[in-house]
């Protein structure tokens, strides 16, 4: 893939929040990641506080009222969030949409940015309530293979991170293949 | 003790003492004790309990050593509501910490700020110092030496090797100054360290909260059923020197002393 705009392929849109929510965030360059620290900062905080980790829903409405109050403030943060997490109790798995209105909801599939054109009609035909891993990470090759094929813009591969029970890890994500035209 | 120069805090009296700072010592002296131990490369903060009452729920009573961050941890000795709010503070300042020059503190780095507040409470009107000494323990990023560093009300802090606060520190101390040795390996640094308390603390495993801190892990509480363990042994072995004595000086009784070094030997292991 060859393009007029090239991005940089070593950067890490996302922030471990507690050992099991990963917010990924995108928007105005310095705003995006001052959110994600302050935000990664109060998290951490309450941890240390209450000797237990804040369970996904309760960090992203905690975000949501951050972004609600940012908004109505001088200079709000412009920064869009997608927020993933296990709930350490219930071990149920959460998704969250975020934008930097405050809008708060949550999803089975997400996206931000120009690329949600693309990616959310796939998703749509292809996600199902109970898929597995193995099925999750086909339906995201289908989406990077249709990004690669119709963006235009090389984004330089995809950084991809899976949370479940056991944590949050970083899997081998392989871009470099030519994807031709379907 | 009208003499009038404890009013108010920031005033000394004519022989440059500020009492109220001395009195803060003194309700240190009657907190719980406290312990802290350096081993290799493990730290290790032990805690005498005071024990629940009847109908105390002990899962949701605060404990006596708290995170400051996932690298530091904190003991302290005197009143528990005052360590509260400076623990607190503390906490506040790692996260402050991280976020301002992206690095978690160093355990010298917080210390400080522990006994800078303090200081501040022995210096400003209307308020009264805080009634806690400190034990901070830990790692900084990328450095596998243990770190034990104690703060007082005054606002001093100092680094040890091992170190003990509250009521009968001296004691501790002093058998920490006696068995403290360099370089020891984990089970010999827990077990110095729950030997210590049991100078002070009588009644056993359930009175005693033991914390270990290793470099790049967080904060692992020691179950209960180990601490016990640990002091069963020590009793194990404190008998068996009591045996060896007792056999040394009353001679012609060879058989015995065998005997008991066997029974104390298995029950040891």
């Amino acid at each position: 893939m060859r393009g007029a705009t090239i991005l940089k392929a070593s950067d890490d849109k996302t922030k471990q929040l507690n050992n099991h929510t990963l917010m990924a965030f995108s928007g105005e360059a310095g705003d995006t990641v001052q959110f994600a620290e302050l935000i990664q900062a109060y998290i951490q905080l309450y941890s240390m506080r209450n000797d237990t980790d804040l369970g996904p829903s309760a960090v992203a409405n905690f975000v949501r009222g951050e972004l609600a109050r940012s908004l109505r403030s001088r200079h709000p943060y412009t920064v869009n969030l997608l927020l993933g997490g296990v709930d350490p109790i219930t071990k149920q798995p959460h998704l969250y949409w975020l934008d930097y209105l405050a809008s708060l909801a949550p999803l089975p599939y997400a996206a931000h940015g120009y690329a949600q054109y693309y990616c959310l009609s796939i998703l749509d035909k292809h996600h199902h309530p109970d898929i597995d891993l193995e099925k999750g990470k086909k339906i995201l090759r289908m989406c990077t293979d249709e990004l690669q094929r119709r963006l235009p813009i090389d984004f330089k591969g995809m950084l991809v991170k899976i949370i479940d029970k056991d944590g949050i890890r970083e899997m081998e994500f392989d871009c470099s293949k030519q994807v031709l035209s379907a | 003790m009208a003499s009038g120069y404890d009013r108010a805090l920031s005033v000394f009296s004519p022989d440059g003492h500020v009492f109220q700072v001395e009195y803060a010592l003194e309700a240190v002296k009657r907190g719980t004790c406290a312990v802290g131990v350096k081993g290799k490369d493990i730290v290790v903060l032990g805690c005498e309990k005071r024990s629940a009452m009847k109908l105390q729920d002990t899962r949701i009573t605060p404990s006596k050593i708290g995170l400051v961050d996932t690298h530091v941890c904190l003991a302290f000795a005197g009143l528990n509501a005052d360590a509260r709010i400076l623990v607190d503070k503390a906490r506040v300042e790692a996260q402050s910490h991280r976020l301002t020059v992206e690095d978690p503190v160093t355990i010298e780095y917080i210390t400080k700020y522990v006994a800078g507040v303090q200081q501040r409470y022995t210096q400003s009107g209307g308020v009264r110092p805080f009634g806690i000494s400190t034990l901070i323990v830990g790692f900084d990023k990328g450095d596998a030496t243990p770190r034990l560093y104690q703060t007082e009300p005054s606002g001093i802090y100092s680094a040890w090797k091992a170190n003990a606060i509250g009521r009968s520190s001296k004691t501790v101390r002093e058998f920490l100054e006696r068995n403290h040795k360099d370089d020891m390996d984990r089970e010999t640094t827990i077990k110095l360290t729950v030997k210590s308390l049991l100078e002070v603390v009588q009644t056993g495993a359930k009175n005693i909260e033991i914390a270990i801190m290793a470099a790049g892990k967080t904060i692992e509480m020691l179950p209960v059923e180990d601490i016990e363990s640990y002091v069963k042994s020590i009793e194990a072995d404190k008998q068996e020197e009591a045996a060896k004595k007792k056999t040394g000086r009353t001679p012609g009784t060879g058989t015995a002393a065998i005997l008991t070094r066997s029974d104390g030997g298995a029950s040891g292991s």
